[in-house]
């Protein structure tokens, strides 16, 4: 390109006050984040004024007991719940695109309500429900102590998982399905050498996505959370409380880059899978 | 040869009120290349999934070497299936995907690689085994999902428009391949489609379907020269039908009199099973001969009566085709109408289509076989 040529119709980008719109859009969105990052390795208590580089807020992170306590809390529930969330989401999506049965767009639109309720409405009726239905018992060795937050955040990330499936499943071949009935297969194996492999990516971007969920999950948590229990971002709220520390921006940089880490490969994934998807189906 | 391997009998398939396929009757023999025809929608693909048993019959039964397969899961018949988008599974490479069906069946590694090694000769992809489906072509992955189906020996193949997805010099091609390897293995074939040249060039027999219903079953020959019913000859190939009454009908000769032509179209043979009713005469476009007015005489082929199986007309439209011309001619009805007839004339050398350009008065005329008389 030895000259540039005018931007075309459809070039926006090219067009300086275009840039200019996207530039303000990306400091207004990342500008508190990266400040919070960046004053998590500030050599001063203030974090007002930079007053040099260290690390010492993060060593000091790794050595409060009560937030490790927190963090494993919160892996653990990430751990199980995603588990959980998996095969039920998994399950719901194979049923809803598999099969015909009464009460399906019912079930449809009801699969999608914990995606849609504001959080704060499912963490008070978690709340009630845990209260006055299903009391979790107290005073369980960890971690069965944490079985009512687990069975909330399943309840809140199943649905996710559920949509991400079924949107993978739409683009699977029928006649693949049939080709494997048709060379021997009965339906279990089919289902094992045929529509997981195909399922595969949607699962992955799915258990992400419910580990993610779970992982940073503040609202329907502190409301079912029993006193005693303690998750990392109600831990880093609890500290927020009395002063805005280092610690807190250090804690919170750890789980900015954990959620951000986790999201990247789950949108990869199922990038590849909108690649590999439709193969065979060109047919029809 | 004549032996029969699959039977339908009496079978009716219904989805909710609409009968799919509906009271069909029909054997296929050992080793014959079977071609099931329609246009879509005519219950074709739902008579061959019932055969590889993703569908039921409704009523009557199937028979597969005289054994009742009606309820035989698909997996445990002994019968493949080339599928239309091929599904090929894209997860696995073509050597595997070939070996699926053997590797379900719990064949031994040793003679399973040697079968997909020689599966896949057959279908001329040696030395693709390591090969991904995504980096082969439309061609290519329909050659495996053919090794896949042939590997397991299946008593029967199954393919379901197996040419619709490949462009047409490849189909060209695929054709006499399939017809290669049909004859090489020995397997009887059942194909459905919807295309009529595919049908006449590969098949040994073809069944003509319509509305769920079993028109004709005949050798592409006899369903192109001889067809039962104005459906079949509209359906295969280009064909003008005059509906008209018997005016003659003698063991030797017969007259079909048409308000559609100022003539006469005579037969050289009695019709059978007529019953006063109308009949209709069928003639090919190709089967009619174009001639230049060269003095009064109609030109006679020498097999009819003066005053038969000739009318002037006026050429209305053509088209270059290349090897032939296709040529619309109308002529004058007895009532005072126009009536275009279709014809096709081989282009025999390089000028002599230019001896018919349009608005040209020419004659018709045809021979006393070569129109086929139905009656329904």
């Amino acid at each position: 390109m030895a000259k540039k040529s005018p931007p075309g119709p459809l070039e926006y980008l090219r067009r300086w006050p275009m840039r200019a719109w996207l530039a303000a859009v990306f400091v207004f969105l990342y500008a508190p984040l990266i400040a919070l990052m960046a004053f998590s390795f500030n050599d001063s208590r203030r974090n007002i004024v930079w007053k040099g580089f260290t690390l010492k807020y993060y060593d000091k992170l790794f050595h409060d007991s009560a937030l490790l306590e927190a963090f494993a809390n919160s892996l653990t529930i990430a751990a199980v719940s995603t588990v959980i969330s998996l095969a039920l989401g998994a399950m719901a999506a194979l049923a809803l695109w598999r099969f015909r049965f009464v009460g399906k767009t019912a079930l449809d639109g009801a699969m999608a309500l914990p995606i849609v309720v504001p959080e704060i409405c499912m963490g008070v009726a978690m709340l009630v429900f845990f209260a006055r239905v299903m009391p979790w018992p107290q005073g369980l060795p960890w971690p069965l102590d944490l079985g009512a937050i687990i069975i909330a955040h399943v309840s809140f990330s199943f649905p996710f998982v559920a949509v991400v499936v079924r949107a993978r499943m739409a683009s699977f071949n029928r006649e693949m399905e049939e080709a494997a009935r048709d060379l021997g297969a009965g339906e279990f194996r089919t289902i094992r050498d045929v529509i997981l492999p195909h399922m595969a990516p949607s699962l992955v971007a799915g258990a992400l996505l419910a580990f993610t969920l779970s992982l940073d999950d503040f609202v329907i948590t502190f409301f079912t959370a029993g006193p005693d229990t303690v998750t990392f971002p109600v831990k880093v709220y609890s500290m927020v409380r009395f002063s805005v520390t280092p610690e807190v921006n250090a804690a919170s940089t750890v789980l900015i880059v954990l959620t951000v880490l986790l999201t990247a490969a789950a949108l990869k994934l199922q990038g590849n899978a909108a690649a590999t998807a439709g193969h065979g189906g060109d047919g029809k | 040869m004549t032996k029969p391997i699959i039977t339908f009998e009496n079978v009716t398939k219904r989805f909710g009120k609409l009968a799919a396929v509906d009271d069909v009757s029909l054997t296929v023999n050992e080793g014959e290349f079977f071609a099931l025809l329609g246009p879509s929608g005519c219950g074709k693909t739902t008579l061959l999934r019932m055969l590889a048993g993703f569908e039921t019959p409704t009523e009557g039964r199937i028979l597969i070497d005289g054994q009742d397969i009606s309820n035989v899961p698909p997996n445990k018949r002994p019968v493949n299936m080339v599928f239309q988008s091929y599904a090929v599974f894209p997860h696995m490479n073509v050597a595997d995907n070939v070996a699926y069906g053997l590797v379900v069946d719990k064949v031994g590694k040793a003679e399973r690689d040697r079968r997909v090694e020689e599966a896949l000769e057959l279908v001329q992809l040696g030395g693709y085994g390591g090969r991904k489906p995504d980096q082969l072509s439309g061609g290519q992955r329909q050659r495996v999902a053919l090794a896949r189906a042939l590997v397991k020996r299946p008593r029967v193949l199954l393919l379901d428009e197996p040419l619709s997805a490949l462009d047409a010099k490849l189909r060209e091609q695929m054709r006499t391949e399939l017809c290669t390897l049909q004859e090489k293995v020995g397997i009887t074939f059942i194909m459905v489609t919807h295309d009529q040249d595919e049908a006449l060039a590969l098949a040994t027999r073809c069944a003509v379907m319509n509305k769920g219903v079993l028109r004709q079953v005949a050798s592409p020959n006899d369903l192109y020269e001889f067809p039962n019913s104005r459906f079949v000859a509209d359906f295969i190939g280009q064909v003008n039908l005059f509906e008209g009454v018997l005016a003659v009908d003698e063991p030797s000769h017969a007259v079909i009199r048409s308000p559609d032509l100022p003539v006469d179209i005579f037969l050289d043979h009695g019709v059978t099973g007529a019953r006063g009713g109308a009949v209709w005469a069928a003639i090919r476009p190709e089967k009619i001969e174009l001639h230049k007015i060269e003095g009064e005489a109609a030109p006679n082929l020498g097999d009819a009566p003066t005053g038969t199986n000739a009318i002037q007309g006026v050429i209305k439209h053509e088209a270059y085709l290349g090897g032939s011309s296709t040529y619309e001619v109308e002529v004058l009805t007895p009532n005072g109408g126009g009536r275009r007839i279709k014809v096709q004339r081989s282009n025999l050398t390089r000028w002599d289509q230019e001896d018919f350009k349009l608005g040209e008065t020419v004659w018709l005329c045809w021979h006393a076989c070569s129109p086929a008389v139905l009656l329904s």
